[in-house]
C-alpha cells in the first residue's frame, strides 16, 4: 500500500528539507519524510487557515502530536507564508524560532507545543469540545506517530473522543511501523491497529500516506460518520524516498550527516547539491 | 472548603461564559445545580487525569477558562508532564482544584497524601499556587481566579476548618495577609497551618513571647515584600506547612530570606514533614501533631529559638 513514487513537488520538498538539515546537521529526518505528504495535503487541500491571521478564531486546528516530525510542518508554514522562508535556515539555532520540536507562541501557525509524546490528541479533544460549546464549525486534526500510540494517554484521549462523539476531530496516524529502536512489531506490536481505533469509537479509513491523490480523496470525505471521530491510518515508509534511509532506524534522529551523504541524498532525488 | 469552592463554580459559570468545569469522576454532591443549568460547560470525565489536563489545555487554547477538580495527588503528580507542558509551558488559564491537600486523607495512606504538591507545582514556571485557610477565604479567592493570568493550583483543605480569615483584611492573590502582629516571633504559614500558628501565638503571649502570623495563602508568586517587612521585625522566623520540607513554603521563604540583607539577623526553622513517607494512619491532626505541626509544636519551637 505504500509503493507509490514521489511526484516532483514531493522530491522538491525533500530537497528543501535536506537544505535545512545541512545547516543544523541534525534532525528527525526519517520521521519527516514519513509524514511529509500527509502534512502537504493537509495544508494544500484540507485546512482552512489564514497565514495573515494565524489566530483566526474559526480556523481549522492542526496539531503535530509527533512533534519530532516538525521539519515537514516548518516547510509548509514557510510555503504558506506563516513564517519567513529565511527562518528555515535558522533551524535549531540559538537565535531561531524553529526548534527540534514545534513551539506554540513562538512559531506562528503552531497550535500546541509538542515533543513529549502522547499529548496532542487530548489537546485536540479539548479544542473540539470548545468548538462544540461555541457552536463553531472548525475542525481539529491531530497527527500522531505509531510509536507514540504506545503512550497510554493516547488511548485515554481516544476513549474520551469516542464518548463525546467528536465528529469534528480527526486523528491521523503516521503508521510507518518503525520506531527508534526497531520495528513496532519488535518493540510494541500495535496490531490489530484499525480494530483498536474502531473499538474506541472511531470511524476508520486506511490510506497510502505517500499517495497524494489518495490522501486528498480520504480527507475529502471527512467526517467518515456523522457522530464519530475519524481516524485515518496512513501506511507510510520511514525515510520515504531515500534508499539508505527507508526503514533504517539509524536515520530516526540523524546527527553528524556527512557531506558525502548529503551529496548522495540530493543525487537520489535528482538534484545537484 | 471544597463545598464552598465547588458551589462558587455556579456563580463563576454565570458570570463568565468562558468558564468550564471538569471533574474527574468526583462525587455528584454540590454539583447538581451547575450540571443542570450549564450542561454544555459541565464535564464529568473518566479517571484519566493526564488526558483531562490536555483536554483542559485544548479548551483554554480555544478561549475557555477550565476549572478541574479531583484529588490533589492525582491532579499534580499523576499527570505532572501534562501540567508542566500543556498548561505551564503554554501559560494557560487552567485552574487545578486539588481536593485533600496535605494529609487530609490520612486514613487512606500514603498514596492519597499530597505532601509534595506545592514543591512540584512550584517548579513549573507560570504556575500560581494558592492554599486558602478556610471557607470564607475560599469565597474571596474564587472570583479573583477569573481574571488571573496563567494557571493556578488551588490546594483545598479538609473542610470545616476554623474560620480565622478576616473580612477586614482584603484578600488578593499574591499578597500575604498579616493576621497577627508581634515583635519576637514570626510564623509564616499557608493553608490550615495558619490556624495552628494563631493558636500558638495565643499560647506564647502569656509566656512572654509575642508572635506575628503571616498567612502566605499564595505560595507562588510569593509576597517577598511582606515577608521581608515582617522578618525584619522578628528575632525568630518559623515556617509551618502541611507539606514535605523539600521545596515547599519553608524552602521558598528560606530562599528569599537567605538572599536578602536580613540573612543572619534572626534564627530560622522550618516545620513540616521530613524526607520520609509517613507511616501513620489516623487523622490529619494526628499526623501533623507527630511532626510538630500543632500549637504545642510551634510553641516549643518558638521557645527553643527565642
Amino acid at each position: 500500500m505504500n509503493n507509490s513514487s514521489l511526484d516532483q513537488r514531493s522530491r522538491e520538498q525533500r530537497r528543501d528539507i535536506l537544505r535545512i538539515l545541512e545547516v543544523a546537521r541534525r534532525g528527525h529526518i526519517g520521521s519527516t519524510f514519513s509524514l511529509l505528504e500527509i502534512v502537504r495535503v493537509l495544508y494544500d487541500h484540507v485546512l482552512q487557515v489564514d497565514p495573515l491571521n494565524p489566530r483566526w478564531p474559526d480556523r481549522d486546528r492542526f496539531i503535530l502530536s509527533k512533534g519530532h516530525g516538525c521539519l515537514a510542518l516548518y516547510l509548509m508554514l514557510a510555503e504558506k507564508g506563516f513564517i519567513p522562508r529565511e527562518e528555515l535556515g535558522r533551524f535549531c539555532r540559538f537565535e531561531g524560532i524553529l526548534g527540534g520540536h514545534p513551539e506554540y507562541g513562538k512559531v506562528p501557525g503552531v497550535e500546541a507545543s509538542t515533543g513529549a509524546l502522547g499529548h496532542g490528541l487530548s489537546i485536540g479533544v479539548g479544542m473540539a469540545l470548545a468548538a462544540r460549546i461555541d457552536h463553531k464549525a472548525y475542525r481539529v486534526f491531530v497527527l500522531t506517530g505509531d510509536g507514540e500510540c504506545d503512550e497510554g494517554s493516547v488511548w485515554e484521549a481516544a476513549l474520551s473522543a469516542g464518548k463525546h462523539k467528536l465528529s469534528r476531530l480527526t486523528v491521523i496516524v503516521d503508521y510507518n511501523k518503525m520506531q527508534s529502536y526497531g520495528s513496532t512489531a519488535e518493540v510494541q506490536e500495535l496490531e490489530p491497529f484499525v480494530d483498536k481505533w474502531r473499538s474506541f469509537g472511531f470511524a476508520v479509513r486506511e490510506v497510502d500516506g505517500h499517495d497524494v491523490p489518495a490522501l486528498e480523496g480520504v480527507f475529502g470525505t471527512l467526517p467518515f460518520e456523522a457522530d464519530r471521530p475519524s481516524a485515518v491510518i496512513c501506511h507510510t515508509v520511514k525515510g520515504k524516498g531515500m534508499a539508505a534511509m527507508e526503514n533504517n532506524p539509524d536515520w530516526h534522529h540523524k546527527s553528524k550527516i556527512s557531506d558525502e551523504e548529503f551529496t548522495r541524498l540530493y543525487a537520489e532525488l535528482g538534484f545537484p547539491r | 472548603m471544597r463545598r464552598t469552592c465547588l458551589l462558587s463554580m455556579y456563580e463563576l459559570a454565570q458570570a463568565d461564559p468562558r468558564v468550564v468545569f471538569i471533574g474527574s469522576d468526583i462525587t455528584k454532591r454540590d454539583l447538581e445545580k451547575l450540571a443542570a443549568d450549564f450542561p454544555d460547560r459541565f464535564f464529568i470525565e473518566g479517571i484519566y487525569e493526564a488526558h483531562i489536563i490536555g483536554l483542559a489545555a485544548g479548551m483554554a487554547l480555544s478561549g475557555k477558562i477550565p476549572y478541574i477538580n479531583t484529588i490533589a495527588t492525582f491532579l499534580t503528580r499523576r499527570c505532572y508532564e501534562q501540567v508542566l507542558i500543556d498548561v505551564g509551558l503554554h501559560n494557560l488559564p487552567v485552574r487545578l482544584i486539588g481536593s485533600g491537600g496535605g494529609v487530609v486523607y490520612a486514613p487512606l495512606g500514603p498514596t492519597h497524601l499530597a505532601i509534595e504538591d506545592i514543591a512540584i507545582m512550584r517548579a513549573i514556571p507560570n504556575m500560581t499556587i494558592v492554599a486558602p485557610c478556610d471557607k470564607d477565604e475560599m469565597t474571596r479567592l474564587m472570583p479573583q481566579t477569573l481574571a488571573w493570568p496563567g494557571p493556578i493550583y488551588i490546594r483545598l483543605a479538609k473542610g470545616g476548618d476554623k474560620i480565622v480569615s478576616r473580612a477586614d483584611r482584603p484578600f488578593q492573590i499574591g499578597k500575604a495577609i498579616l493576621l497577627r502582629e508581634g515583635k519576637d516571633v514570626l510564623f509564616v504559614t499557608t493553608g490550615v497551618t495558619t490556624q495552628v500558628a494563631l493558636e500558638a501565638a495565643d499560647r506564647l503571649a502569656p509566656l512572654g513571647l509575642s508572635a506575628s502570623v503571616l498567612h502566605m495563602h499564595t505560595v507562588k508568586p510569593m509576597d517577598e515584600d511582606a515577608l521581608l517587612a515582617c522578618a525584619g521585625r522578628a528575632r525568630v522566623v518559623i515556617t509551618a506547612e502541611e507539606h514535605t520540607l523539600m521545596g515547599g513554603l519553608g524552602s521558598a521563604v528560606a530562599e528569599v530570606l537567605l538572599e536578602s540583607r536580613l540573612a543572619g539577623a534572626f534564627r530560622f526553622k522550618r516545620l513540616g514533614f521530613p524526607d520520609v513517607f509517613t507511616e501513620e494512619l489516623g487523622s490529619q491532626s494526628d499526623i501533623m501533631k507527630k511532626y510538630g505541626l500543632s500549637a504545642e509544636g510551634l510553641v516549643k519551637t518558638a521557645q527553643d529559638l527565642a
